[in-house]
């Protein structure tokens, strides 16, 4: 079953003067369709302005559609009612870590979902702690959030998702804002939710590198999807991807490139173990 | 250095302070500081610098912390004794030129000294032992009868736990921003008031357009959790009295009531 | 020479609980034309180092000379080592403040005691150096996008003239595109205006490609110091403190444990091409 679908789905951020009138329409969504099966982990890769950010909010209800529709888990967007369980069911992880933190205490923060959707206390509890050793952060329960890292902060962050017990989580250029351990930190943990919990994933970013492991591969330019497959077909169209002002994993362009020098090698290299094999297999044959 | 603010501050540790509910510290604390302005006698005194003694120990908390936080205060209190020892009318001890110091000034000057310091170690020992959490919790629990009046207690207690969350962020960020300007040749220490207040500009519109763009990301962080106020909220941590909490209670009753006696036997 | 650091030494918050040695004995030197790569991991110190060359933060102990000069010599002027000394600081375009990109470039200039006319001009040459156009000047740096308002902030340290160029992470967030557009006009300062360059960095493919010179720092000391194949040849030791070398000094390592007997220095994708495919040429 479909967990999130778009039809046709457009948004436009309208600009108005003081006398209310429009002075510039900026289309950021162009006729999007998308459907994430449940379990996949899809990552969604775009240029900054690509409007992979309006998207991640047009699917947690934050924005409504111009046209078209948002249907997540079978409820659209655009129905307010449905609005509380969309969000439980769709959570949503942004870019800033610091600034969708609200508690002091780690414990506290992650609680505030359940609370909010006012589950009994007792569960929260088991919820907080099971959600804290998902995100393998359980030793930092009462810690400030303001003295832990920046890979931390987002497992706090995932963890605070996970305690509302969604089915998907969306997240919004995650590792944006992170050095190179905390990116793997956070990926690292993303991967084991969707496997271990299920949970559906929706991960927005420009690093190539994080969607190798990605079932599916979204590329978005301008507001509009110009690319869909699995990681090794979007990345054996190396010039395209970079006219989408995109890249491709070093090994890959390594391997593209010695192909281009009249090498035969397979399209899309990778990791290095790929790589290897194939420059062993490419002599002896 | 701004960064090394430790009033209000959360210090963690497990203390029975720690332990106490926040509404019996908030109430506790209240009293405590009318005690201060209540006492006279030197008999008050001693029994307010022994509960005081008590609770630092009870708390757990190291006493160079609360020394250093005392610090911050130092110039309110410089100023608090200067003026009550010069400006007290009394018998004059001591005269350089126009300032006299007199007999009055000294226990006047040494009597709101003590006050003042023992007012910010009451009530950072407060924020010490209580997370801003708890705090909030407590507030809003204690303050609920003011929701009658159409007082929306709930939404106050969350702006002012929001608040106590990013201040610290928003102090590392102003020194960011200003050092940043300083490497554009920004000068904040010369030229006269207009050109100073006029120097700021650089550093208070970014710190603004930051602000701004924090709460947004905050609002929406806190729409996508699913929070739409008070009502139909549950509790990680509900507020319960205990035997303690009681036990509590009652010793701080009894202090009160001590000091007030002083007040009346003396 | 443009900086000389000798024994400098920088401890946070001395003599309280939270003391924390953040630089401890550092001795660095930075000529005339360099393009430093410095690299480690949160909290090694590199950001507290950076903000020791232009003094911003003044050492506990130790001395930086600038152009022979010793920056805490009596009556030093730090107002001008500012401007010689530019200091890009992490995601700058949270300093904008100007009603107009033009207005907010001339900030630092017009901090200099220069007249208008001058003014104007550095203004337009920084603003020009970063790509942005002169139907923009007149536009509210909030108006732009995230790429553009970057260059901005940059041009508002350019505008100084400055002789070194120190950039703390200029590419963090911005996509692959925006990332080479970057780098490529800090490369073309170094090349072309002859600007010094130190570029602080968590990207060790993009030190490899632009750096002649890579610092590595753990724990507060200068732990490397070299070319940057010299560098990345200690990548185990590199891997021990949180960091790692370019991917392709991996995959040519991959190769050699294949048995494929090709020199392994090679970190960038050009040198790695012409590597592997003269020896290929050799076998075949």
């Amino acid at each position: 079953m479909d967990i999130i679908k778009t039809d046709n789905l457009v948004f436009e951020y309208v600009t108005t003067n003081e006398e209310g009138d429009v002075t510039d329409v900026n289309r950021a969504l162009n006729n999007l369709n998308i459907d994430v099966q449940k379990g996949d982990f899809v990552a969604i890769l775009g240029h900054n302005g690509s409007g992979k950010s309006t998207l991640a909010k047009a699917l947690n209800a934050i924005l409504l559609p111009t046209k078209g529709s948002v249907i997540i888990k079978g409820m659209d967007t655009r129905v307010e009612d449905n609005l509380w369980d969309i969000r439980q069911t769709a959570g949503m992880v942004f870019q800033n870590p610091d600034n969708q933190i609200i508690g002091t205490v780690v414990e506290e923060d992650v609680g505030f979902g359940p609370e909010n959707l006012g589950v009994p206390t007792d569960e929260i509890w088991t919820r907080v702690e099971k959600s804290l050793k998902d995100v393998n952060m359980l030793d930092y329960r009462t810690s400030s959030p303001n003295k832990l890292s920046g890979g931390q902060k987002q497992r706090i962050a995932i963890a605070g998702i996970m305690a509302m017990q969604p089915e998907c989580i969306i997240l919004d250029e995650p590792t944006a804002m992170l050095d190179p351990n905390g990116r793997k930190e956070v990926i690292q943990t993303v991967h084991e939710i969707n496997k271990t919990a299920n949970v559906t994933v929706l991960l927005i970013t420009h690093y190539m590198d994080e969607v190798i492991d990605a079932d599916k591969v979204i590329v978005m330019y301008q507001g509009e999807i110009v690319m869909q497959g699995n990681p090794r077909e979007i990345f054996s169209r190396v010039d395209e991807l970079k006219s989408y002002r995109l890249d491709v994993p070093q090994v890959t362009e390594l391997a593209y490139e010695l192909k281009k020098a009249g090498l035969d090698l397979p399209d899309a290299v990778l990791t290095i173990d790929e790589f290897t094999d194939a420059m062993s297999k490419y002599l002896k044959g | 250095m701004i960064r090394d603010i430790t009033i209000g501050q959360y210090y963690p540790a497990k203390s029975i302070l720690h332990s106490l509910d926040p509404r019996v510290k908030l109430v506790g604390t209240f009293l405590y500081i009318i005690s201060l302005f209540i006492v006279k006698h030197y008999t008050a005194y001693v029994l307010v610098t022994i509960f005081l003694l008590s609770a630092i120990t009870l708390s757990k908390v190291p006493l160079k912390f609360i020394v250093k936080g005392l610090k911050q205060i130092l110039i309110l209190l410089i100023f608090t004794v200067g003026f009550n020892l010069f400006l007290t009318k009394g018998d004059p001890v001591v005269e350089f030129g126009f300032l006299t110091i007199t007999d009055q000034g000294i226990i006047t000057a040494l009597k709101m000294g003590f006050r003042l310091i023992f007012l910010i170690i009451g009530s950072s020992l407060m924020t010490y032992t209580t997370t801003p959490n708890q705090l909030t919790d407590g507030l809003e629990n204690l303050l609920a009868p003011l929701n009658k009046i159409k007082i929306p207690v709930h939404e106050i207690a969350m702006m002012m736990s929001i608040a106590l969350r990013f201040i610290p962020i928003l102090v590392e960020e102003t020194d960011k921003i200003m050092k940043a300007q300083m490497a554009r040749g920004a000068d904040f220490e010369s030229g006269n008031i207009i050109q100073r207040a006029k120097s700021l500009i650089p550093i208070l519109v970014p710190l603004f357009v930051s602000a701004f763009r924090r709460a947004n990301d905050l609002a929406m962080a806190m729409e996508a959790r699913c929070y739409r106020g008070g009502k139909g909220r549950t509790k990680m941590k509900p507020l319960k009295y205990d035997k303690r909490d009681m036990i509590t209670y009652f010793v701080m009753i009894t202090f009160f009531i001590l000091i007030i006696s002083t007040r009346i036997l003396f | 020479m443009a900086i000389k650091i000798e024994n400098l030494n920088y401890v946070y918050s001395p003599k309280t609980a939270y003391e924390k040695v953040a630089l401890d004995k550092v001795n660095i030197e930075i000529n005339d034309g360099d393009f430093i790569g410095l690299i480690g991991h949160t909290g090694s110190g590199k950001s507290t180092l950076v903000q020791h060359l232009n003094g911003l933060l003044k050492a506990t102990s130790g001395a930086i000379y600038y152009n022979g000069q010793n920056i805490y010599s009596e009556g030093y002027n730090f107002k001008e080592l500012r401007s010689k000394v530019g200091l890009v600081f992490q995601y700058p375009e949270h300093q904008l403040f100007g009603t107009t990109i033009f207005e907010d470039v001339a900030f630092g200039p017009s901090n200099q005691g220069l007249s208008k006319a001058e003014i104007d001009e550095r203004t337009r040459k920084a603003l020009d150096m970063v790509g942005i156009s002169e139907d923009l000047y007149e536009s509210s740096p909030f108006e732009i996008s995230g790429g553009q308002k970057r260059r901005v902030a940059i041009a508002g340290v350019l505008a100084m003239e400055p002789e070194v160029l120190v950039l703390d992470e200029p590419t963090a967030g911005l996509d692959p595109k925006g990332r080479d557009e970057i780098l490529e006009q800090i490369s073309k300062l170094h090349l072309e205006n002859n600007m010094t360059i130190v570029l602080v960095s968590h990207s060790m493919e993009d030190v490899a490609k632009y750096a002649n010179r890579i610092i590595v720092m753990n724990n507060g000391q200068v732990k490397f110091n070299d070319e940057p194949k010299a560098v990345f040849s200690h990548y185990k030791e590199l891997e021990e403190i949180g960091l790692a070398a370019p991917a392709v000094t991996y995959i040519m390592d991959g190769l050699k444990n294949i048995g494929f007997d090709i020199d392994v220095s090679a970190t960038t994708i050009e040198e790695a091409k012409k590597e592997i495919l003269s020896y290929i040429s050799r076998v075949q």
